[in-house]
């Protein structure tokens, strides 16, 4: 097994599923790291022998577990809040400075280079070593791990709204400048609206991928629900693993269509075109 | 400011280029595992992808798996495949896992790829009489090119990205060097920047290598070069 940890089972689990123990193919768990959530249903029951375990879900080590749910609802709730937190906070600095990044690159031909270069670069730094390499900045903090959320959800935002900049037709600039529009005030009446579909269409990327991405910040322990996927996994507990993936995947399908709402709403004149 | 010192030291002591756990041995497990499921991902994703796009058929599906691709965290379904009997704790279930994370961008590249070559140029293909398998061969595919290899490139980046966080399951690749230099007990800041560093320009390598090797393989770009260089020859 790798890094020698040794490959000691909990016994109850290996009486309940016999075959996970054949082959090696089911973790190596150190005792210690197993105990807990047996040890704390243990306790609620007033024994810690195995012998005096009431058999429910937890005890089973089932994948869905209600009991779970019940019985952790706090830790869950934390860890949701914290995952709300990364998200929410890193997508606001991501967008607040994406948009003048964009309308930088947008109207000044060097910038474009130069940002999007510098962008592409940050984003192809995978997540594990962006965090790493902020640690000697912020520490082992959740401000670590929103900064590089918030460089990952700049980057596709930058490039999306470049996208919807560049596809305003000319010939409207053209008739925005006729009509003796300044050109901050075409940026904002006549671009900006034009190009707010791509930009949404960003956001929303932005936000799927940041969700999914901030549990990797388990790895300096702020990882949101990824802490409990993390701690689920290395004291091999199915429904905490399983409970935290399930809502992961709910933050982030609740996020896309909450913004494809919103997306709706701020461009009504796009509906019915799609 | 001891951790900036510790780097060099880090990277100057030969414990950790030796064996099991030393720098090649580790780059090598990153290295293989990232091939492999780029590989499995490119034969899986790019006869679809080509397929549909050519076709015009399941541009829903093509789009749906790409936004699954992003929804789902490496973390979470890693770490549930991991704990389910049968698939468990082996190099197996990471290159599936890898490759599952591989696919949506090449699939959904291909067949923007392939969609985005001018109809006319197409029709136009057919009217002179090549048959289908011609003109996805010697019209559309190389038409599409610069899309499919961006997927390729994509997903390499993407793969290369996953790797590492599976060191977070103990798994092998640069990132054990991460996960063994953090803990409970707090963080060997010298260690984990060297494995950041490694990841980090492993990954920028792949990135811009394959920037580089799409615009080389590009047919159009390739002869517009051709002609470019006969054009300064002739004058």
């Amino acid at each position: 097994m790798a890094d020698g940890e040794r490959a000691v089972r909990v016994a109850l689990l290996d009486a309940v599923e016999p075959d996970g123990a054949a082959g090696g193919s089911v973790p190596a768990v150190p005792l210690t790291a197993a105990a807990p959530h047996l040890l704390s249903v243990g306790s609620l029951s007033g024994g810690v022998h195995t012998a005096t375990l009431p058999d429910n879900c937890l005890v089973r080590n089932d994948w869905i577990c209600p009991l779970y749910v019940q019985t952790r609802a706090d830790v869950l709730l934390e860890a949701v809040e914290q995952h709300l937190y990364l998200v929410l906070v890193s997508l606001l600095a991501g967008a607040l400075l994406a948009v003048p990044l964009a309308v930088l690159a947008h109207r000044v031909r060097r910038a474009r280079g130069l940002t999007l270069g510098v962008t592409t670069a940050i984003y192809t730094i995978p997540s594990l070593a962006l965090f790493i390499l902020l640690v000697p900045m912020t520490g082992l903090t959740s401000t670590t791990v929103v900064i590089a959320l918030a460089l990952y959800s700049l980057t596709i935002l930058v490039r999306n709204i470049l996208v919807g900049l560049d596809g305003v037709d000319p010939e409207v600039r053209d008739a925005a400048a006729g009509m003796g529009l300044s050109s901050w005030r075409t940026l904002w009446r006549v671009e900006a609206p034009l190009a707010l579909p791509a930009a949404m269409a960003g956001l929303r990327v932005a936000a799927v991928s940041t969700v999914a991405l901030a549990t990797v910040g388990a790895v300096i322990g702020n990882g949101g629900l990824g802490n409990l996927i993390t701690s689920g996994y290395s004291s091999n507990f199915n429904a905490q693993v399983l409970t935290a993936s399930v809502l992961c995947v709910v933050l982030a399908v609740a996020f896309d269509l909450l913004l494809l709402g919103a997306q709706r709403l701020a461009t009504p004149w796009r509906r019915g075109v799609r | 400011m001891g951790w900036l010192t510790g780097i060099p030291a880090w990277f100057a002591d030969p414990a950790n280029w030796r064996g099991e756990a030393g720098v090649p041995t580790l780059f090598l497990q990153h290295l293989g595992y990232s091939a492999a499921a780029l590989g499995l991902a490119c034969l899986v994703a790019l006869p679809v992808g080509v397929w549909l796009g050519h076709t015009g058929r399941g541009g829903v599906l093509a789009q749906q798996v790409g936004n699954a691709g992003r929804a789902v965290p490496v973390l979470a379904l890693l770490g549930v495949l991991l704990l389910v009997p049968g698939f468990g704790r082996t190099w197996w279930t990471l290159i599936l896992c890898l490759t599952l994370f591989a696919i949506p961008p090449i699939l959904t590249n291909a067949y923007t790829g392939l969609r985005e070559v001018d109809r006319g140029v197409v029709d136009a293909a057919r009217g002179m009489g090549m048959s289908e398998g011609e003109v996805l061969r010697r019209v559309e595919l190389p038409l599409a090119t610069p899309l499919l290899m961006n997927g390729v490139r994509q997903a390499a980046v993407q793969v290369v990205a996953t790797t590492s966080i599976a060191a977070l399951f103990a798994f092998g690749g640069l990132g054990r060097i991460i996960t063994r230099a953090t803990g409970s007990a707090g963080i060997d800041l010298s260690a984990a920047l060297a494995g950041t560093l490694l990841i980090a320009a492993f990954a920028l390598v792949v990135e811009y290598g394959l920037a580089w090797a799409g615009h080389r393989a590009d047919p159009v770009a390739r002869a517009r070069r051709t002609a470019q260089r006969r054009a300064v020859t002739t004058s």
